[in-house]
């Protein structure tokens, strides 16, 4: 079936809705293809198709929803009439309803590139192949490699509602990544590198297999640092995690349920006057970027952060109604198997002008984190606590010094945005939905010996 | 699901252009769940999800393919797809002849979810809403999630295998916001069983809401958790995950067998404390990590991973245990069809000890008393891990005193089981969702009240 035969699905769904009641039928197509090396071998190569529809009925007033993995005739008729039996046990909600088309026009961008369509496998598997090779035979202190592969997937999806929505989108995205393990003798460090990209031949294997390397070799040696209060920058991948957390507290549906720290703050300063964030999914250098939402209403940009003023929150349009507004064009899915949420598809903070090089030498001293854990479980965009395991170096003189593991960050994310000194000139856009930058925090714990 | 003699065939296919081994898994579930927020029922959602997973190894290369179409054709060309991406060469057709191995049900299951009538569930979350605000004026806000699932699944395979298993869970969550002078805090609480309705015979949705409502409430007079290393207790049920973390994944064969563990080459030795005995086990009672058989056919095993400090054996799924000429530990799980199986955990649990939990405490002149735990976090390479506390206390001269802010611990697996010096006489589970490689399964986690005599902890107190 082709992208149209996707949306003429939806439209036949939408089309059987009853007088008084409201049918939006999401379906959504993709192709993924998975290669994973290890010593020289294919470890496994796997490809395969998925698809499905979600539909979700409001009738007088609530809502329900179904889905299934599968787009056979009878079982979407099943569906459909499982979200119908559903919505008879939601409470009555005068906002409820779907997404009505806003007159707004997409983007004219285009994710798709057909050359990924017809990339053969025997190319994937040697792109595995060599990341895995090249990032072992980078340095001999790289004892092994953890996971090294080629991935890519070409999805495809289309909504449709009797509110008169119809829209379909489709994109392709391909990447290569490896986790290399260094030893020194004594002491195993990892690193992580990756390149992505729309289409194979935008990949850059060199780069992935160098910057798992660098990453992991440079950590040998590392030490737990004493407990105490300094400067952090974060590398551009940790500040796209910070992002999404931050992004969770600008969502209309946080602030209306009351689990936002920024309800009733829109038009206030809450941070740093070097922060604007800004969420655009209509710009195609992103990875989330996309002509339309979950909802099928056009994407836009959206301004968040306004040199650390709150200038705006992200809707679906539910929120939007129930707020006042409209949405944002910021409905969210999961895929097929859950109803729209609010979030965001492609954050950015408008970048400052000197490189993370410049910075160290700016600031002075510090630590360079190079990646955290625990980002869900320490840290909480309801209450603004934040801690944070690390692995990173030690800023000495101006520029990074000793590695260091074993430690801990933390701050609040309110008294983060007020202690962001600067935002790096180095923007990348990441696999996800945010852009990575080096971003400097003054006056963070560093909890070690 | 599928007839013994499709399988028949299909394994036939796969192994048509040649193979050491080929397996068909096939999976029907049925999902159902319910949400409460912000004061009303925001929708109930149902879900089908039916495909077969078809694997084919040939030397140390895996092809891997699925289907959502479970006719002998749809098979049939996931099959070819498996085949031809594990490069088989010559081969020729192989005669597979099935024998029926069925695993022992768990616990049978009395109250199959699907008939039970929506308003019963829905009627579930409206208690726990009102519970929950009961607790007090400050709590502010309230959500309440009831889901069951039910998954059948046929494994059959090249040997010979064929089993099958029917594995039902019923799951219930409250997340409550309080909100004061000092801003917002949250709790939550979330019990899962692998059983059906019945579940909420032994649980009590309006208590299940009131933890969560006083853990926010808690919370709201947290002070900032402090730095540097301290001794910390952790309660019972709360700290499984630690072990989950500090050792469970580094004991996963495959991640041993890529030298990505700092546990690899220490069978036999002493890799904990001698107070440390740890197990997985898949046949635990109801437990959230409980099954008959794995996602590769084989029986759930009681696996001891630590004896009395010393460590046993690593956790094994069938492709890792065939290459070592060993018998799988019944660890091989996958998230769905449409995923390869691989070394996951169960229920993972430390047996309880002789000391009493009140004088763990008494004895701690100065520490963190860590109550709940929020998941966490490892680098089976270099042992580091971290979890977080989401309600934990000062312990001072002894005694249980003001609440601390959430915070990450960070510790490196192999020190902090060394560094276990108090097991106490008590025992509870946590029932949570492990990631591993994309991949999301129902795990149990349960531990004693046990003491890590240091720990580093990731607050912000001077």
């Amino acid at each position: 079936m082709s992208d149209g035969g996707l949306l003429q699905l939806v439209e036949r769904v939408a089309g059987w809705a009853d007088h008084g009641e409201a049918v939006e039928a999401y379906v959504a197509r993709s192709h993924h293809a998975e290669v994973r090396a290890f010593e020289g071998e294919i470890e496994s190569l796997s490809s395969a198709e998925t698809e499905g529809i979600g539909i979700r009925v409001i009738s007088a007033g609530r809502q329900g929803f179904a889905y299934a993995a599968s787009l056979d005739g009878a079982i979407v008729a099943e569906t459909l009439a499982e979200a119908r039996d559903n919505a008879t046990f939601g409470t009555v909600d005068p906002f409820a309803g779907l997404a009505v088309p806003d007159g707004v026009e997409p983007a004219d961008i285009d994710l798709w590139q057909h050359e990924l369509a017809e990339f053969p496998t025997d190319a994937k598997v040697a792109l595995a192949l060599e990341v895995e090779r090249a990032t072992r035979a980078s340095d001999t202190r790289i004892k092994g490699v953890e996971t090294a592969g080629y991935d890519d997937v070409s999805s495809e999806a289309a909504v449709a509602s009797s509110e008169g929505v119809r829209a379909s989108t489709r994109r392709t995205v391909c990447s290569v990544y490896v986790d290399a393990m260094a030893t020194d003798g004594t002491q195993t460090q990892t690193g992580y590198g990756y390149s992505v990209a729309r289409r194979p031949g935008d990949l850059d294997v060199a780069k992935a297999a160098a910057d798992a390397t660098h990453r992991s070799t440079r950590l040998l040696g590392a030490r737990k640092p004493p407990t105490g209060r300094l400067t952090v920058f974060f590398d551009p991948m940790v500040t796209a995690s910070l992002l999404g957390l931050l992004a969770r507290a600008l969502s209309g549906e946080a602030v209306l349920k009351g689990r936002s720290m920024f309800a009733d703050r829109q038009g206030e300063s809450v941070g740093a006057s070097a922060l604007t964030l800004v969420d655009d999914p209509t710009n195609p250098a992103a990875y989330g970027a996309g002509r339309y939402d979950g909802e099928g209403l056009a994407t836009r940009r959206n301004l968040l952060l306004d040199g650390g003023v709150v200038a705006g929150f992200l809707h679906n349009s539910y929120t939007g109604r129930r707020s006042g507004t409209a949405s944002t064009g910021s409905a969210v899915r999961g895929g097929f198997k859950g109803t729209p949420g609010v979030g965001s598809r492609a954050l950015t903070l408008t970048p400052g002008d000197q490189s993370q090089e410049q910075l160290l030498a700016q600031f002075g001293e510090g630590l360079l984190v190079q990646s955290v854990t625990g980002m869900h479980s320490g840290s909480s965009p309801v209450s603004g606590d934040f801690s944070v395991g690390i692995e990173g170096l030690m800023v000495r003189d101006g520029s990074a010094a000793e590695p260091v593991r074993e430690a801990t960050v933390a701050s609040t994310l309110q008294r983060m945005l007020h202690d962001v000194a600067a935002v790096g000139a180095d923007l990348e856009w990441l696999p996800g939905s945010a852009a990575g930058v080096t971003l400097v925090v003054g006056d963070m714990s560093l909890s070690g010996s | 699901m599928i007839d013994d003699t499709v399988a028949q065939r299909v394994l036939g296919t796969a192994l048509r252009t040649g193979g050491d081994f080929a397996e068909i898994f096939v999976e029907d579930r049925r999902t159902s769940s319910a949400h409460f927020d912000d004061g009303r029922v925001e929708q109930l959602s149902s879900g089908r999800d039916r495909g077969a997973g078809i694997r084919v190894v040939w030397g140390d290369t895996t092809g891997f393919a699925h289907t959502s179409d479970l006719t002998e054709t749809g098979l049939a060309a996931a099959a070819e797809a498996a085949g031809a991406a594990a490069r088989g060469g010559g081969g020729g057709v192989r005669e597979i002849a099935l024998t029926r191995a069925d695993g022992p049900r768990p616990a049978g299951v009395e109250i199959l979810p699907q008939d039970v009538p929506k308003a019963a569930k829905v009627e579930l979350l409206q208690t726990a809403d009102d519970a929950a605000r009961s607790e007090g004026g400050a709590v502010s806000q309230v959500s309440v999630s009831y889901a069951d699932g039910r998954r059948q699944i046929l494994v059959a395979n090249s040997d010979g295998l064929v089993a099958t298993d029917d594995q039902v869970r019923t799951r219930f969550m409250v997340q409550a916001v309080a909100t004061g002078d000092t801003g917002m805090q949250t709790g939550y609480e979330g019990p899962g069983a692998t059983v059906g309705f019945e579940m909420y015979d032994d649980v009590d949705v309006a208590e299940v809401a009131r933890t969560a409502a006083r853990r926010a409430l808690a919370m709201l007079k947290a002070r900032p958790a402090p730095t540097g290393t301290l001794p910390v207790v952790l309660r019972r049920g709360a700290g499984g995950v630690l072990f989950h973390e500090a050792c469970g994944h580094g004991l996963e064969a495959d991640l041993v067998g890529k030298d990505a563990s700092v546990f690899r080459g220490k069978v036999g030795e002493m890799v904990a404390s001698p107070l440390v005995t740890l197990v997985d086990d898949g046949t635990y009672g109801r437990e959230w990590g409980t099954y008959a058989i794995d996602d590769e056919g084989h029986q759930a095993q009681r696996n001891t991973l630590i004896s009395e400090g010393a460590l046993t054996d690593y956790m094994w799924d069938f492709l890792r245990a065939r290459k070592h000429g060993r018998d799988s530990s019944g660890n091989g799980r996958r998230q769905s069809y449409q995923h390869l199986p691989m070394v996951r955990m169960t229920n993972t649990y430390v047996l309880a000890g002789d000391d009493d939990p009140d004088e763990i405490i008494r004895q701690t002149p100065n520490g963190i008393y860590c109550v709940q735990l929020g998941g966490g976090q490892v680098n089976t390479a270099t042992g580091d891990f971290v979890f977080g506390m989401t309600e934990a206390y000062m312990i001072e001269h002894g005694e249980i005193t003001d609440p601390v802010k959430a915070a990450n611990l960070i510790g490196n697996g192999p020190e902090v089981l060394q560094a276990i010096d108090a097991v106490g006489n008590d025992f509870d589970t946590w029932a949570g969702t492990c990631g591993k490689d994309g991949q999301g399964v129902p795990v149990s986690a349960g531990q004693p009240t046990l003491r890590v005599s240091a720990m580093t902890v990731g607050g912000t107190a001077r």
